[in-house]
């Protein structure tokens, strides 16, 4: 844990210093706000993939592969069909966010919710599922993609896609209080968490109230995954990575080292990645499909290593 | 004592249990036995609120086995179901510290370290404790996890066919154990058993189930007789007495 945070914080100096020339304000302002966002995106799906994992009881789940951003991508392309570019453009970012937030909540709870509710979650259903759920919203983004109108689109496309040089500042404060708060719910949830990763039948026999506490969890993971989404766009395969990381490197896999481990793990990723991205190679390649490559090869990892033996 | 009142399930048009209703002493082991699908599991999750009620009451010592007594009950009642598979990579001790959660909710004081290191001398895993769960065998297992129940320190133990899986010796030593917690420490366990040899040689009352209703009840010598095989079981089995002991011949 020390280690990882002394990387991160190595990261965080080289991130804001490199190559700064000139006017150090704009620097520090410039490259600060990108820096918070960076980390809160991290904290916000290394959180969120950890606690979909302890509810579904299941290392490879996360939610972006349950379909969860798709859902919020949906959302976004509807809304704009629906009112036109115009309008969403003209509607204040905040209010937009917080609708999206509560379509999400609502349809989480409604899709995963009934699924995660029935006493032995069965892993294949909840996988195929999942895989259906995520096809099936972004095939209809699709579709609506294609009776759009091409500048419409444009506004769109912008959500749509991970994206973490250009970050929608105009909600940076409020994603930070958000994340901030259900960070602090997560953490104070933390032996909560440890007792329903025992499953049903045990976490009933120590006196949890199992189905009350998986939707309370789904909440939180629902409040997260937007605040990411809304900031950067989807980011596939992170959650899984740096979870999986995380458990790896940990002494003990209770929620009250998983948490901040993976959290740090998460920074020391994006923040690390996102350096050597804009300083090393120049731009070259967005940081989402490096992080999507490799989170891709940690999946089909564990897959073959635990699924089947 | 757990008092069943008028409890009846179902599942789609399936009557699983039809107005049962049944008191279960307090103090000794009482087994619930019966044929495949006669209600002993469904029962058995009534009892340890694993399964919403539909209709009937059940209480335990008088208090109502509900939702709203989540906290309390998990302080009178342990429950052991059948092998549980975690998600996560506990170790011995890890796993009976979570006995504890019911009293501290997480936080161990003295002396819930007290007790957790008690319950790991009583069943002999001290030299197990740093061990991942993962690594033991079968039997090593299921004694780490009766030692979570037993560190609950609660009145009632339920147990929900324990000698599945289990050779000869650690069932043995399982039920010797158990035998052990209702005489010398005073606790209630309530057992669903297949085996009705284990049934008649250890527990000091039999509940009889079949289809959905409690056919009778008793102490074993009188109730595991060559009757109770045809009629229950339909199986004319031969029933010798070993001391003062039925005997099933398998």
């Amino acid at each position: 844990m020390l280690i990882c945070s002394i990387l991160l914080a190595v990261c965080c100096v080289l991130f804001m210093t490199l190559e700064s020339r000139g006017n150090w304000d704009f620097v520090l302002w410039f490259r600060g706000r990108k820096l918070a966002a960076l980390l809160l995106v991290g904290a916000a799906v290394s959180t969120a993939t950890l606690l979909f994992q302890t509810i579904s009881r299941n290392h490879i789940l996360t939610p972006s592969i349950m379909g969860f951003d798709a859902l919020f991508t949906l959302i976004v392309t509807l809304a704009v069909f629906t009112i036109g570019a115009a309008g969403y453009n003209h509607l204040p970012p905040e209010l937009v966010f917080f609708v999206n937030l509560f379509l999400l909540i609502g349809a989480a709870l409604l899709l995963f919710g009934t699924l995660l509710g029935q006493h032995r979650v069965d892993l294949m259903r909840m996988v195929l599922t999942g895989i259906i759920f995520g096809v099936l919203f972004r095939s209809l983004t699709s579709f609506v993609f294609r009776m759009i109108d091409p500048s419409e689109f444009a506004t769109i496309q912008v959500s749509s896609y991970a994206r973490f040089n250009y970050i929608e500042l105009n909600l940076l404060w409020l994603a930070a209080g958000l994340t901030l708060l259900t960070l602090v719910l997560c953490w104070r949830m933390r032996r909560q968490l440890d007792v329903l990763s025992l499953g049903f039948e045990i976490a009933t026999n120590l006196g949890e109230p199992v189905a009350r506490r998986q939707k309370h969890a789904l909440v939180l993971v629902a409040v997260l995954v937007a605040v990411s989404t809304a900031l950067v766009g989807p980011v596939a395969f992170l959650g899984l990575l740096v979870v999986s990381i995380a458990r790896l490197i940990a002494p003990n896999e209770t929620h009250a080292v998983l948490i901040p481990l993976s959290a740090l793990i998460a920074g020391i990723v994006l923040v690390g990645g996102q350096t050597i991205l804009e300083r090393v190679l120049g731009m070259s390649t967005p940081l989402a499909v490096v992080i999507d490559f490799v989170g891709g090869f940690v999946f089909l990892a564990l897959l073959l290593r635990r699924g089947w033996t | 004592m757990i008092v069943v009142e008028n409890l009846s399930y179902s599942v789609a048009s399936a009557q699983i249990l039809t107005d049962v209703s049944v008191t279960l002493p307090k103090g000794g082991i009482t087994a619930l036995i019966g044929p495949n699908g006669a209600g002993k599991s469904s029962l058995f999750s009534h009892i340890a609120r694993l399964l919403p009620m539909q209709s009937g009451r059940i209480t335990v010592d008088g208090m109502d086995v509900a939702p709203s007594n989540r906290q309390e009950l998990a302080r009178k009642l342990a429950i052991l179901p059948q092998q549980a598979h975690f998600a996560t990579r506990l170790t011995v001790k890890e796993l009976v510290q979570f006995g504890r959660y019911p009293h501290c909710q997480g936080r161990l004081r003295t002396e819930d370290h007290e007790m957790v290191e008690a319950s790991l001398h009583a069943f002999g895993l001290m030299p197990l404790a740093g061990r991942f769960l993962d690594t033991l065998s079968g039997g090593q297992r299921h004694k780490a996890h009766v030692a979570m129940t037993y560190a609950q320190d609660t009145d009632y133990l339920l147990l929900d066919e324990p000698l599945n899986n289990l050779d000869i010796a650690a069932s043995r030593a399982l039920m010797a154990l158990l035998r052990r917690l209702a005489d010398e420490e005073g606790k209630t366990i309530v057992i669903v058993l297949h085996d009705i040899n284990f049934a008649a040689q250890y527990a000091d009352h039999l509940v009889v189930l079949k289809d959905g209703r409690i056919e009778r009840e008793g102490k074993p010598a009188d109730m595991v007789t060559g009757a109770l095989l045809a009629d229950v079981f339909r199986t004319d089995a031969q029933v010798a007495v070993v001391g003062d002991t039925p005997f099933v011949m398998p």
